[in-house]
């Protein structure tokens, strides 16, 4: 069917972004631990344990510890995974088992403002997750302020392009379990292969080429020169990317909810 | 309990005469015609039964009215304003109570009303203060804090209802309200909307139970592969389509076939079984029992049940 639809939004997403935030605030003590541990853990693992075997790298022309390396870009991987699965498990299972959309588009609410509520509250959970992360990290001396503190404007920006491709995929997957083909060929490799744990230089050229198409590459390339305070008006091309990565995913996921819900 | 002068005062905003008004309203799923260009009304204060078997159309129609599918043709009216335009507006004015659960699991039984408030951008305080209302109403102001998933399925369908009404709803649209309800709950649903009926509320009510649709409603329709089939007051319908009493015979004989039809009164052979339409007032189910069958033979007051299912026939749906 080709029915067409005025985009209608108005600032009651907002009611949506309330009812996520009201159920996490019942949980908060629990959902806190995760960003907590996460890089404690991966610091720990990769930063000690690995650091003995790799040293200090070259990055950008100058010397850094390797925990300086990918401390930043754990943030990166948490702003990712965060608003992902937020939008695609956590709203798959309020719009298909308990019906949560259905009651919300019974009430003034638009499907639009439903969807962007959700997408807006998978960023919110990309924010918080990044501020916890960086009170853990900085705690190590790994984050130069104030130039660090642009990592929470970035996280929201970083959860709005996830959280809104997330939402496209939960516009069409048939079931839940569908939702291991996007975190198993797109979300997996992204996390192993944006520049992440190892810089792209050590990639092939072509799969460096490749690398410039994931929205992780830029987040944890910002993440990095936030953290070390390298500011400079290159970083422009990577914040527009994610702009863009966010302008296209964002009105292909409320297409595809419509589609979806409304028969 | 209000009357119906300070109902149209407080309670409408809205004058005229009819609060629904479908014409040729259509609705098509691909190929497939769910709803044939059906027209009906809904007057305020009414409540107005949209009856039919399982894939009659009946709640693809409410869906339509409440603003959740898109119509295909026809035209819509709620309150007097076009749906396709004004739907924000209308949709602040009705309650709806859909078929299927949609209570938030995750949120206790005062949050799920509070945040239903919320959508409606009702302030705080006033949320609160209606939610409390309608728990008593609902009589569920014990289990304030409980989780939903702790409640039985009689108190989750009230809760529904509570929360249909958290925006003081000039409409309210019930689908299949009592589906799956044990008795003492049904009749529980029935006492609450009998009450607010009496507060002058327009209710829209699909159903496939005839006993609701003769005890709630003031007019209905039949509807069938998206058709209207009747429409009138139930007990109207009973009397244009089945007259006054019904005569069920088990395990009819052929003598008795052959009395029925030189009598001429309409019936249903079903086989085993005969079911006779008649206004008798009891010389016929005395001939019947008298000279055809000593057991096995009733005469009962014709119900909306028997037009119902002289209407849409009786084989399995779905």
């Amino acid at each position: 069917m080709t029915e067409t639809f005025p985009i209608r939004i108005s600032r009651r997403f907002l009611r949506v972004w309330q009812r996520n935030l009201k159920v996490y605030r019942k949980s908060w003590k629990i959902s806190f631990i995760p960003p907590f541990l996460e890089p404690l853990f991966y610091l720990i693992a990769f930063g000690v344990g690995l650091s003995g075997l790799v040293g200090n790298i070259r990055y950008q022309g100058s010397e850094i510890s390797y925990m300086s390396f990918i401390a930043p870009a754990l943030i990166g991987v948490s702003i990712m995974y965060n608003s992902f699965f937020e939008t695609t498990y956590a709203s798959f299972v309020r719009m298909y088992y308990q019906k949560t959309f259905d009651a919300m588009l019974a009430t003034p609410l638009s499907l639009e403002e439903v969807i962007t509520g959700e997408i807006v509250w998978g960023a919110t959970k990309s924010l918080i997750a990044a501020a916890i992360m960086m009170g853990v990290i900085s705690f190590f001396g790994l984050i130069r302020f104030p130039g660090g503190l642009l990592i929470l404007p970035l996280s929201v920006l970083g959860g709005l392009a996830f959280g809104s491709i997330g939402m496209f995929f939960t516009g069409i997957v048939t079931n839940i379990e569908m939702f291991n083909l996007p975190v198993f060929l797109f979300v997996t490799p992204m996390f192993l292969f944006s520049g992440t744990f190892f810089p792209l230089e050590n990639l092939p050229h072509w799969a460096q080429q490749a690398a410039f198409l994931f929205p992780l590459t830029h987040l944890a390339n910002l993440a990095r020169a936030f953290s070390f305070g390298q500011i400079h008006i290159s970083l422009l091309w990577e914040i527009g990317y994610l702009l863009l990565f966010s302008l296209i995913f964002f009105p292909l996921a409320i297409l595809k909810m419509h589609r979806r819900l409304i028969k | 309990m209000l009357n119906p002068e300070t109902v149209s005062e407080t309670r409408t905003h809205f004058s005229g005469q009819y609060i629904v008004q479908a014409e040729n309203l259509l609705k098509k799923f691909g190929d497939f015609v769910a709803v044939n260009r059906i027209s009906f009304q809904v007057a305020t204060g009414e409540c107005f039964g949209i009856l039919g078997p399982n894939g009659a159309g009946k709640t693809t129609t409410v869906r339509m009215v409440y603003g959740f599918s898109p119509m295909s043709g026809g035209s819509l009216k709620v309150f007097g304003l076009d749906i396709s335009r004004d739907w924000r507006q209308i949709k602040s004015r009705i309650g709806v109570c859909q078929q299927e659960n949609s209570l938030d699991p995750d949120l206790t039984v005062l949050q799920n009303l509070e945040v239903f408030a919320r959508y409606f951008d009702m302030p705080k305080k006033e949320a609160r203060k209606k939610a409390m209302e309608l728990l008593d109403f609902i009589a569920l102001n014990h289990r304030l804090n409980a989780p939903v998933t702790e409640l039985s399925g009689g108190m989750m369908r009230r809760l529904v209802l509570a929360r249909s009404l958290i925006n003081n709803p000039d409409l309210l649209i019930l689908d299949e309200p009592t589906t799956g309800l044990d008795p003492q709950s049904r009749h529980q649903m029935w006492d609450r909307l009998e009450e607010l009926q009496g507060k002058g509320i327009s209710i829209l009510l699909t159903t496939h139970y005839m006993e609701e649709a003769s005890r709630l409603c003031d007019r209905l329709i039949i509807i069938d592969h998206g058709l209207i089939l009747v429409e009138g007051k139930p007990e109207e319908l009973i009397r244009q389509h089945v007259g006054g009493n019904v005569i069920e015979i088990a395990g009819p004989t052929n003598e008795l076939r052959s009395f029925i039809q030189s009598h001429q009164l309409p019936y249903e052979d079903l086989g085993h079984r005969l079911v006779v339409y008649c206004e008798d007032r009891g010389e016929l189910y005395q001939r019947i029992t008298r000279d055809f069958c000593t057991e096995g033979c009733v005469m009962r007051l014709a119900t909306l049940e028997d037009v119902f299912l002289k209407l849409t026939g009786r084989e399995l749906r779905e």
